[in-house]
C-alpha cells in the first residue's frame, strides 16, 4: 500500500475537555481513509505546533467549546508561521458564532465548521482543499 | 544531498519530510537513506511490545522522562493499525506521551501500520535511520502488538520488553504464539489486578523450560503496578529501565551484539533484496504481459512453479 | 399479578385480531420506517397494552408517590406541595457581569441559583496562569479569590437562596468561599443551602475537566461529604451527574447505569474512608439528569432512577431512614440537541424536553436557551428558557395530579426495561471490580464513544431526522442574536487579582497554604483549612497546587 495518505491533526486547543465532536471526527476522517494523529484535550498551542511539525501532518483540525476560539486558533496559526510550517492547513469547528468567522479567516484559519455540518461535508472539503505537504527531497 | 545535512544536524523538519517518503514508498528516498546509513548505528533501540490495553504508551512516556532525566536524546516511533477496511488510521498513542511536545530533545512519530504483515510499518526500518541519524541516543519503537510484528521487531531492536496485563484473557495465546524467543523483558503491568501472580507463575514456568546459556541472558519478570500511585509508578519505570541498560550492557560485555546485529542486518539486506531485485523483477512481468501466460502455465500445470522460476532467475542473471 | 387473568385473556384474544388487521393494513400500505426508535436507538414497539406489564407488582413496582420504592415521586404531594425550583445554569465574564444576570434571573421568577465558571476557573487555574489565555469569561464566571466571590453573591441573601455551583475538581475551594461569603453576610453554615457538583468520576468518563488522580478525588469528595453532615446538613455536597455523559454521546440505558453506579462507588468511599453509617450522608447526596428530546425515554429514565436508587441504598446499604432511599435529581435539557440550523427551532426542542422533566419529577430544571449552540445566552433568549418552565407550571396543568402517565401500559413497560437494561451495564461493571476499574479499562468511555458515532452515523445516512439540519433544510442562514464577552475583561480580571495579591498578607497566605497541605497530607478533612484560605486570599489555583503537589496530577489514559 503505498498510496500518498492524508495526514491530519485533530486537536483541542485550551482548557475545553468536550471532546466528543472531535472524537466523531477522528473516527469518521479513519473511515474516509486519512491518518489521524489525535492529541486529545488540553493542548496548548505550543504543544500543538510541536506535534504538528513532527507528525507531518497536512491539515490540523481545532476543536473549541469554550469560547476561547477567538485567541487560541490565531495563536496556533502564528506559531505555524514562526516554525516555517504555515503549510500546514488549519480547519476549525466548535461553539463559534458566525460573527467571528472573519476574524478566524483572517488570522489563516482556511475554514470553520459549525455544529450539524455534515461529516461527509467536511472530509469532502478536506478532500478538494488539502493536498499533502511539499515533500521534495533535495 | 541538503536533506541528509539538515538531519544530521537535528532538523526536525526534514526529519519528518523523510519519514514521510518512507513511508509513501517515495523511490528517492532509497538515496537518502544510503548517504544516512553510515552515520546510524550510534542509537540503541528498545521495542516496546503486547495487546492492545497493556499500558505500552503510559509505559514509554515515563520510560522517555527516564532517559532525558539522564541527558539523553529520545526517539519514539508508535506504530498503529491501518483499518483494512478504509485504509486509514487512528494514530492515538501520542495522547499519553504530549507532555513532552515541546522538549526538543524528543522526537515522537506516529505511523499507521499500513497494512503490512503483521502490523509492523516497513517504514519504521528506515525510520530508525533517520532517528539514528538525527543524534538519538535512544529509539523507542512501540508496535500494535501482534503475533509476527513480534519478530520484527526483534530484527530491528537490541531489546525486547513485552507487556502483558493480567484479565486481558490472551495472556497464554501470547506465550504461546512463540513470544518467548523474542522478548529479553517482561513486564507485567497493572500487577496489582487480578490473575498477576497465576500470570507470572505461567511465565516462570515457560521460562524454566528454555535454555538461555546461548543467549547469555535470561529475561526477567518485572512487576508494575497501579499508575495513579505516579511516585511509585515513575520509580518502578525507573528499576525497568535499569535493567534495559543492564541487557544492553550483557549484550556488549558478552560480544553478543555484534551478533544481534549481524541477525538484524540479514534480515534487513533480505528485505532490500526483496525491493531492489524482486519487486522489479515482478513490476516488468507484470507490465511486459509475459505474467498473464506464466501464471495460466502454472493453472495449467504446464509447468511447475519451482522450475518456472528457475527459468525467470536464468533470464535475470543474462 | 397486576391484571386479573381475564382481563389478559380477553386483551390476548383481542390482541390476535388486532393483528390481522394490522397484517392487512401492512400489506395495503407499509409504516414510515424499518424501525423505530428512540434517540438512544432503542427500539419501541407499535403498541403497548396490558400483556406488557402482565408482571408488574403494583405495590413492588408501582405503589405511591413518598412510598418505597418511589417510582411515582418522593413526595406525597409532590408539584402541589412546592414546584420544582426554576434553576437557571448561568455565568459569564466578571462576578460583577453574572452578579447581574443572577439577579435579573431571580426578577423574573427564577427560584434558586446556579452558577457556571469559566474553564481557568473549572480547571483550578487563576486568569493570569498561561493555560488560561483566552478563555477568561468566556463560558462562565471566573473567580480567582474571595473576593470575587463575594461580588458574584453581593446583595443575594444566601440564607434563604439556594445556590448550585458546577465545580468539580476544585470544589472544595468554591464551596470554601461560598462558606466564608455566607459568614460575612451573618448566615450560619447550617443555614446555607445549595450544591456543589463535585463528581469526578463522571469527569473521568466523559466531561474531562479532570486535575488529580482518581484516589484523591474521591477522598477529596469524601472530606465534603463529611463536612456537610457535620456542619452544612442543607447542603448538597455532591451532584452525581448524568448529564455530562449524555452529552458525551451515551445512551439513555448508559447516562442511567453509569450514574448509579457512580453513586454506588461514592457511598462506598465515605463508608469506608470515613467509617460513617448512610443514613449518616445519603440524605444529601443528589443527582443530575439530562432531558433529551425522546419524550417518553426521558421521563421513563427518570421513574427507573428513583426506583434502582431507593433498592440500591434499601438492600445494598442497608439505609434504614427513607430520606437515605430518595433520589432528588436535577435537569438540564440536552445541549447536544440544539442545532445552530435554524436556532429559534431549539425553543420548541428545550420545551418538549422541560415537559418530559416534569413528568419525570426532577427536583429543579435548567432549561437551555436558544442560542446556546453559538453562546452564552442573551438575557432576552434566557428569558425565554424560563418562560418555558414557568408557563409548564402554571398554564399546562400537567403539575396538578402526581406523575399523570403511572399506569400507561407504554410508561410502565419502558420504565423496567430502562431499569432492566442499566443493571446489566451494572453488573457488568461489578465484575470489572466496579467504577474505577471500569474507567481504567476505558469501558464506560469506549460505549459512550461508541454510541456517539453510531448516532452521528444515523444522522449522516438520514435513517435519523434532525429538523433543520437532515430534513427541512433552509438555504438561508437564520440569524439570532450573540452575547459577547469582550477580551477586557481577560485583561481586567488579571489586573484585579495582581491588586489582590499586593494587598494580602503573605504571610497569613503562606501559613495557610502549609497547614492546607500538612493537612492533606496527614490525610485529614481539608475543608476547615481551605475556608482559613479563602479568607487570607489565597487564590484558588495556590490551592489546587497544593492539592496537584500532594496527590499527584491526573494520566488521562487516552484510550479510543
Amino acid at each position: 500500500m503505498s498510496e500518498n495518505k492524508l495526514r491530519i491533526m485533530v486537536a483541542k486547543p485550551g482548557l475545553d475537555g468536550h471532546d466528543r465532536g472531535a472524537r466523531v471526527l477522528a473516527r469518521a476522517f479513519r473511515d474516509a481513509g486519512y491518518e489521524v494523529v489525535y492529541t486529545g484535550c488540553h493542548q496548548t498551542p505550543e504543544d500543538i505546533v510541536s506535534a504538528a511539525i513532527q507528525e507531518d501532518v497536512d491539515c490540523i483540525g481545532l476543536s473549541c467549546l469554550s469560547g476561547a476560539h477567538k485567541i487560541l486558533f490565531p495563536r496556533v496559526i502564528e506559531m505555524l508561521k514562526e516554525n516555517n510550517a504555515e503549510d500546514i492547513t488549519v480547519i476549525g469547528g466548535g461553539i463559534i458564532p458566525e460573527q467571528d468567522f472573519d476574524k478566524l479567516y483572517k488570522a489563516g484559519v482556511q475554514e470553520v465548521f459549525t455544529p450539524g455540518t455534515p461529516l461527509e461535508d467536511i472530509v469532502s472539503w478536506i478532500d478538494n482543499h488539502v493536498t499533502p505537504r511539499d515533500q521534495e527531497l533535495s | 544531498m541538503k536533506i541528509v545535512e539538515n538531519i544530521k544536524a537535528g532538523d526536525i523538519r526534514a526529519v519528518s519530510r523523510v519519514i514521510r517518503n518512507i513511508e509513501d514508498q517515495n523511490p528517492q528516498v532509497r538515496e537518502v537513506i544510503k548517504e544516512l546509513y553510515p552515520y546510524t548505528g550510534n542509537a540503541r533501540i528498545v521495542g516496546l511490545t503486547g495487546a492492545p490495553g497493556a499500558g505500552k504508551s503510559t509505559f514509554t512516556d515515563s520510560l522517555i522522562t527516564h532517559y532525558r532525566n539522564q541527558g539523553l536524546q529520545v526517539g519514539v516511533l508508535a506504530v498503529d493499525p491501518t483499518s483494512p477496511f478504509t485504509g486509514g488510521a487512528i494514530l492515538g498513542d501520542r495522547i499519553r506521551m504530549q507532555k513532552h511536545a515541546q522538549d526538543s530533545g524528543v522526537f515522537i512519530r506516529s505511523l499507521a501500520s499500513r497494512g503490512a504483515l503483521g502490523g509492523l510499518a516497513e517504514a519504521v526500518d528506515d525510520a530508525i535511520y533517520a532517528l539514528d541519524a538525527m543524534g538519538k541516543d535512544v529509539i523507542l519503537v512501540e508496535t500494535v502488538g501482534t503475533g509476527q510484528s513480534e519478530v520484527d521487531i526483534m530484527n530491528n531492536s537490541h531489546t525486547v520488553v513485552l507487556l502483558l496485563t493480567p484479565g486481558l484473557g490472551d495472556e497464554v495465546q501470547t506465550i504461546k504464539a512463540g513470544i518467548m524467543e523474542i522478548a529479553d523483558l517482561f513486564v507485567i503491568n497493572k500487577a496489582d489486578q487480578q490473575g498477576s501472580s497465576k500470570l507470572y507463575q505461567e511465565l516462570q514456568k515457560l521460562l524454566e523450560m528454555s535454555d538461555f546459556a546461548e543467549a547469555g541472558w535470561k529475561p526477567p519478570i518485572m512487576l508494575l503496578e497501579n499508575i495513579q500511585d505516579s511516585d511509585r509508578f515513575f520509580t518502578k519505570i525507573g528499576e525497568i529501565k535499569e535493567k534495559i541498560d543492564e541487557h544492553y550492557q550483557v549484550l556488549v560485555e558478552k560480544g553478543l551484539l555484534e551478533r544481534r546485529e549481524k541477525r538484524k542486518a540479514m534480515v534487513k539486506l533480505r528485505t532490500c533484496l526483496q525491493k531492489v531485485v524482486l519487486a522489479p523483477m515482478m513490476q516488468e512481468l507484470q507490465d511486459s504481459g509475459r505474467i498473464e501466460s506464466m501464471l495460466e502455465q502454472l493453472v495449467c500445470k504446464d509447468i511447475d512453479p519451482y522450475s518456472l522460476a528457475e527459468d525467470i532467475y536464468a533470464q535475470y542473471k543474462d | 399479578m397486576y391484571f386479573a387473568k381475564e382481563l389478559l385473556d380477553k386483551c390476548s384474544e383481542l390482541r390476535k385480531k388486532w393483528e390481522d388487521k394490522v397484517r392487512s393494513v401492512l400489506e395495503k400500505k407499509g409504516e414510515r420506517k424499518e424501525r423505530f426508535t428512540t434517540v438512544s436507538d432503542k427500539e419501541i414497539n407499535r403498541l403497548y397494552t396490558p400483556e406488557d406489564i402482565q408482571d408488574l407488582d403494583f405495590e413492588r413496582d408501582v405503589g405511591f408517590p413518598g412510598e418505597f420504592p418511589f417510582t411515582r415521586g418522593i413526595h406525597p404531594t409532590a408539584y402541589r406541595g412546592r414546584l420544582w425550583t426554576y434553576r437557571m445554569f448561568s455565568g459569564m465574564g466578571t462576578a460583577e457581569d453574572t452578579n447581574n444576570r443572577w439577579r435579573m434571573l431571580l426578577d423574573q421568577g427564577q427560584t434558586g441559583l446556579s452558577t457556571a465558571f469559566d474553564f481557568p476557573t473549572l480547571m483550578g487555574f487563576d486568569t493570569d496562569s498561561p493555560k488560561a489565555l483566552g478563555e477568561c469569561g468566556r463560558c462562565g464566571v471566573a473567580i480567582d479569590t474571595l473576593e470575587d466571590f463575594e461580588i458574584l453573591v453581593d446583595k443575594i441573601p444566601l440564607g434563604e437562596v439556594t445556590t448550585s455551583m458546577t465545580i468539580n475538581p476544585p470544589a472544595t475551594v468554591m464551596w470554601a468561599m461560598y462558606c466564608a461569603s455566607a459568614e460575612r453576610q451573618g448566615v450560619p453554615l447550617d443555614k446555607i443551602g445549595g450544591t456543589t457538583q463535585n463528581d469526578m468520576l463522571k469527569e473521568f468518563i466523559a466531561q474531562k475537566t479532570f486535575m488529580l488522580p482518581p484516589d484523591p478525588s474521591i477522598k477529596l469528595i469524601s472530606d465534603t461529604i463529611e463536612f456537610g453532615a457535620k456542619y452544612a446538613p442543607k447542603w448538597n455536597p455532591i451532584s452525581i451527574s448524568g448529564y455530562h455523559i449524555r452529552e458525551a454521546g451515551s445512551t439513555a440505558v448508559q447516562e442511567l447505569a453509569f450514574t448509579l453506579r457512580d453513586g454506588i462507588e461514592y457511598v462506598e468511599d465515605v463508608i469506608k474512608r470515613k467509617g460513617m453509617h448512610p443514613d449518616e450522608f445519603a440524605p444529601r447526596l443528589s443527582f443530575f439528569f439530562n432531558s433529551h428530546i425522546d419524550f417518553f425515554e426521558e421521563l421513563c429514565k427518570m421513574r427507573a432512577a428513583r426506583r434502582m436508587w431507593a433498592k440500591i441504598m434499601r438492600d445494598r446499604f442497608n439505609a434504614k431512614d427513607e430520606r437515605s432511599m430518595w433520589m432528588r435529581f436535577h435537569t438540564q435539557t440536552a445541549g447536544c440537541s440544539l442545532t445552530a440550523q435554524q436556532p429559534y427551532n431549539n425553543v420548541i426542542r428545550t420545551a418538549t424536553e422541560a415537559l418530559a422533566a416534569v413528568l419525570g419529577g426532577t427536583q429543579s430544571l435548567h432549561t437551555n436557551s436558544l442560542d446556546e449552540v453559538w453562546c452564552l445566552p442573551t438575557e432576552h433568549s434566557v428569558q425565554i428558557a424560563l418562560r418555558t418552565q414557568q408557563i409548564i407550571a402554571e398554564e399546562t396543568g400537567v403539575a396538578n395530579t402526581v406523575d399523570p402517565l403511572a399506569g400507561s401500559y407504554f410508561v410502565e413497560k419502558l420504565t423496567n426495561e430502562l431499569e432492566q437494561e442499566a443493571w446489566e451495564y451494572i453488573e457488568k461493571i461489578e465484575d470489572m471490580g466496579g467504577m474505577l476499574s471500569a474507567i481504567e479499562q476505558g469501558y464506560p468511555q469506549m460505549e459512550i464513544a461508541d454510541a456517539a458515532f453510531n448516532y452521528q452515523q444515523q444522522l449522516e445516512s438520514g435513517e435519523r431526522a434532525l429538523v433543520g439540519v437532515n430534513k427541512y433544510v433552509t438555504e438561508e442562514k437564520e440569524e439570532c442574536p450573540i452575547l459577547d464577552i469582550d477580551e477586557e475583561v481577560e485583561r481586567n480580571q488579571v489586573k484585579r487579582l495582581n491588586e489582590v495579591k499586593r494587598r494580602r498578607d503573605d504571610k497569613a497566605v503562606k501559613s495557610s497554604l502549609k497547614d492546607l497541605k500538612s493537612a492533606c497530607e496527614k490525610g485529614e478533612n481539608v475543608m476547615p483549612r481551605c475556608i482559613e484560605a479563602v479568607k487570607n486570599l489565597v487564590t484558588e489555583q495556590e490551592i489546587c497546587d497544593v492539592y496537584r503537589e500532594v496527590y499527584g496530577e491526573y494520566k488521562d489514559p487516552g484510550l479510543f
